[in-house]
């Protein structure tokens, strides 16, 4: 039997969303708030699993009193607080985010993004064809999973999973500054010289599929990778007597990716090497 | 954690280095010989990895003696401090003054802001360039102010040894740039610190009085001329009672922000969590900016005793002060006055004999702008990524170290020697209402005495720049340096109070007051200021990180166009800046686009 903790009771909070009055548990944030209402905020630095690290800007809100728009996955709600997620101030930051975005990095992959352009009126275009890009090529150094900086938007996420939310490696960290800042081992080395445990939990948390397993990496590279035919199927890692929940992700009676749901108590999406990666022996079929 | 060190090895002298600063190591756990104790105890863990703090000054002990970072290096660091080595990497990284790269052991920095750029930057780097080549043994880089704006065109150099050694020529002409990266130890000596002070030595001055007047070598000098008069007033009145003037006397911080310092004091006193800390931001690096440098420099012990009473007032019994790592002058006095302080106890676990414990560490910078944020300040000092926090938790709350801090920069801290000491009815009566008290400016640029000046705040900018004699042909000013905005010559009656400089629509800032006349194009300038913002964006938010790459591009196309030629591109760069200043994690860039702006819509560049 699984229990679910229910931890203390939290007390209520109210204050203002777009004029309609929000109640949530002290503690909770503004974008957590705006979700429960129904409210549709961009975001792609926010984390299910991680500390918010409100890098990207792309949910910034206005609230009433504050010189500058605030990012909702992080900024707790208070009481009283009065809160505007769709006027034009705000709406302008997301537009301009996404076009610096969208002009500087490679948003292929990225879920929604291109939705969302269409939806602020985005035109990554306008900065001309000189318009600096990362231009990184794809690192291929391992059999895992590719690192394809050219898609970074530099979320931090991989950086926090690794670090000391969850994987305690420290494989990787933001190296150099500025617009030149990129994720990078010690020394630029390649990944097979780092101290990288490939559970990759860093996949997993990356919103845009500039980190992604070298199977997917692979079928998207030959135009086979087609998400609309996967199924997923939950089973029990059976390496260890941890005992992970893994979704297995099968295409053509394939499996071409594992994931852990982000909601299990024991994982919470996190898995190792071998719950991640160690599959092939199950479709080994000699 | 699990760390992996890689196999490379330290030289002897990388070493050397890294274990003059630390200590030898206790154990193979930290890079010692392996002995059979090391077999039985794993040492390091908790108590090692408390000393993350120390990667900045590691970094520095090994960029100082060998000048640059190896990978060897870098490792021993990291096995002695218990740092993963892809942080310490992405540490040293950060910082401008750091090389990850091998590099000559000299580095000559030229600085190319916006007052050397007026005073003939781009010639005397040409000039430099052409004698320092590749094979030369010198390292030229060209880069952000260097903090010499009234003694402009300035170069620094740098020679890695032990002792490092370091040369400043300003103004600098090609000869006396090379002579002072060929042969450091026999460069001139800097002038002496008043003359950076044109008002030196007049009767009258409160912030400056001392500056040029005192030996700044001199603790007794110090005291003759009223020196730790106010650290025992401080102590007659009691914490609570400090506070109690400070608020009174209306001060509010000089770094820009104004906020009130007896409220952030009060704020930081009254937290529960403990310890407490005091830290000062030394870390003056707005372009144009040098009133800090000759307040350190010229006064040492001011800071010192301003520190000491801060620290006092607010229940903290350490104090950091973080200095810009360009400053060579300034740490080595304010390292003497320190020695100084400590050895006569007004330093220690019991200055004055009043049972107060109070003692100050200097942590240098190495080349980021952005570490003079508060909270990247704090992240520098921790040994992290100069990279700002975001608010709340404020740092009266959560600062450095996750406690109750209370930041200061120099200006600031200075001022609450003449509040204690004349009394905070008499401090208040200087000034405005709404701005009270003495104002440091540092006015540089197109003027026949540029300097740091005091004058009560009220003063028109006209006549601040008629007492530093502004050449003719002036054609804008700039206030606040690079993050702040341009007027023009027909706004001179703008009184400099924070009030006043609101009302005009502009700034008053760090209190930069850099004069230009005709012979510098304007668009040129603000490209440099764009460029400056591009550099030392820290790369965390997107606004910043790609909004300053945007607004650098939009403005190199436009170096040369007006009008209708320009305004697709005006209209572009408006609306980058919004979402800049909207949408921005700290203040680098919420302001990256205020210059520009102030450029465009006052100064009618473009038209």
């Amino acid at each position: 039997m699984t229990v679910t903790p229910l931890g203390i009771p939290r007390r209520l909070l109210e204050f203002t969303i777009d004029g309609e009055p929000a109640r949530v548990p002290e503690g909770s944030t503004v974008l957590d708030a705006c979700r429960a209402a129904g409210k549709d905020i961009p975001t792609l630095c926010q984390g299910d699993t991680l500390r918010p690290k409100n890098a990207c800007r792309v949910c910034v809100v206005e609230v009433e009193g504050a010189r500058t728009l605030v990012p909702a996955c992080s900024r707790r709600a208070e009481p009283g607080m009065v809160v505007r997620t769709g006027t034009e101030r705000a709406r302008h930051s997301r537009k301009i985010v996404l076009e610096l975005l969208a002009s500087s990095v490679d948003l292929s992959t990225t879920p929604r993004a291109a939705e969302w352009i269409k939806e602020y009126g985005a035109k990554p275009d306008r900065f001309g064809p000189g318009a600096a890009r990362l231009n990184e090529e794809p690192k291929v150094d391992n059999d895992l999973y590719v690192r394809d900086y050219g898609k970074c938007i530099l979320c931090y996420k991989c950086v926090d999973a690794c670090g000391d939310q969850w994987q305690n490696t420290f494989a990787i960290s933001v190296v150099g500054r500025g617009f030149d800042a990129r994720i990078a081992v010690e020394q630029d080395a390649p990944l097979t010289d780092s101290a990288c445990v490939y559970c990759g939990n860093c996949v997993e948390v990356c919103p845009t599929g500039a980190l992604s397993p070298r199977t997917e990496f692979d079928m998207r590279a030959a135009g086979t990778w087609d998400a609309s035919r996967q199924t997923e199927t939950s089973t029990v890692c059976a390496y260890c007597g941890v005992g992970c929940t893994l979704t297995l992700h099968v295409q053509d009676n394939e499996i071409v990716k594992v994931t852990s749901p982000h909601d299990n108590p024991v994982t919470h999406g996190n898995l190792c090497i071998k719950g991640r990666f160690g599959y092939q022996h199950v479709q080994n079929r000699g | 954690m699990d760390l992996h060190f890689g196999d490379s090895l330290p030289t002897d002298e990388e070493r050397a280095a890294v274990d003059a600063l630390l200590g030898p190591p206790d154990s193979s756990w930290e890079g010692a010989d392996r002995s059979d104790a090391d077999l039985r105890w794993a040492r390091g863990g908790r108590r090692a990895r408390d000393r993350r703090d120390l990667l900045l000054p590691g970094l520095h002990a090994i960029n100082d003696r060998i000048g640059w970072i190896s990978e060897g290096a870098l490792g021993h660091l990291c096995r002695r401090l218990t740092v993963p080595p892809a942080e310490a990497y992405g540490v040293a990284t950060f910082y401008a003054m750091f090389s990850v790269r091998p590099r000559p052991a000299t580095v000559l920095h030229l600085c190319t802001d916006l007052a050397c750029a007026a005073a003939g930057a781009s010639e005397l780097c040409a000039g430099v360039a052409a004698r320092l080549g590749p094979d030369s043994g010198v390292q030229v880089e060209r880069g952000p102010c260097l903090g010499l704006c009234e003694r402009a065109p300035a170069a620094l150099a740098v020679r890695a040894g032990d002792p490092v050694r370091t040369a400043v020529a300003a103004p600098a002409t090609v000869e006396e740039a090379v002579r002072a990266a060929d042969a450091p130890d026999s460069a001139p000596e800097e002038p002496p610190v008043a003359t950076a002070v044109p008002q030196a030595g007049r009767e009258g001055l409160v912030l400056l009085g001392r500056v040029g007047v005192v030996d700044p070598a001199s603790l007794d000098d110090y005291r003759a001329h009223g020196g730790y008069t106010a650290l025992r007033r401080a102590f007659a009145l009691g914490p609570a009672g400090v506070i109690r003037e400070v608020t009174d006397s209306g001060l509010v911080g000089r770094g820009g922000a104004a906020f009130p310092t007896g409220r952030k004091w009060q704020a930081t006193a009254s937290q529960p969590d403990h310890p407490h800390h005091l830290v000062c931001n030394a870390d003056e690096s707005e372009p144009g900016t040098f009133k800090d440098r000759v307040l350190m420099e010229g006064d040492p012990y001011a800071l010192v005793e301003a520190m000491t009473i801060a620290g006092y007032a607010t229940g903290a019994h350490q104090g950091h002060l973080y200095l810009r790592g360009e400053y060579p002058r300034a740490l080595r006095r304010l390292e003497h006055a320190i020695a100084q302080a400590r050895a006569r106890g007004f330093l220690g676990d019991d200055v004055l004999g009043r049972g107060y414990a109070f003692d100050i560490e200097i942590r240098r910078g190495a080349g980021a702008y952005i570490c003079g944020e508060e909270t990247a300040l704090f992240n520098s000092i921790e040994g992290y990524r100069g990279e700002p926090r975001s608010k709340p938790p404020f740092p009266v709350e959560k600062g450095l170290f996750g406690k109750p801090t209370v930041e200061n920069n120099v200006e600031t801290l200075v001022n609450v020697l003449p509040i204690l000491t004349m009394g905070a009815p008499a401090y208040a009566a200087i000034g405005t209402e709404g701005s009270t008290g003495p104002k440091l400016y540092c006015v540089s640029g197109s003027v026949a005495r540029p300097g740091v000046y005091e004058l009560p705040f009220g003063a028109t900018l006209g006549e601040l720049l008629r007492l530093a004699g502004v050449r003719d042909g002036l054609r804008a000013v700039l206030l606040g340096g690079a993050a702040g905005g341009f007027v023009r010559p027909d706004e001179l009656d703008i009184p400099l109070t924070f009030e006043g400089t609101r009302e005009a629509g502009t700034t008053l800032g760090s209190g930069v007051v850099m004069a230009f006349d005709d012979s510098v194009p304007l668009p040129r300038l603000l490209l440099r200021i764009a460029e400056f913002f591009r550099e030392e964006s820290c790369g965390q938010c997107v606004p910043c990180r790609v909004g300053t790459v945007r607004q650098e591009e939009a403005l190199r196309r436009i170096t040369e166009r007006t009008g209708a030629a320009a305004a697709g591109d005006i209209a572009l760069l408006r609306e980058i800046g919004r979402a800049m200043r909207d949408a921005s994690i700290c203040g680098l860039g919420q302001t990256a686009w205020n210059a520009v702006e102030s450029a465009i819509d006052r100064l009618g560049a473009y038209t």
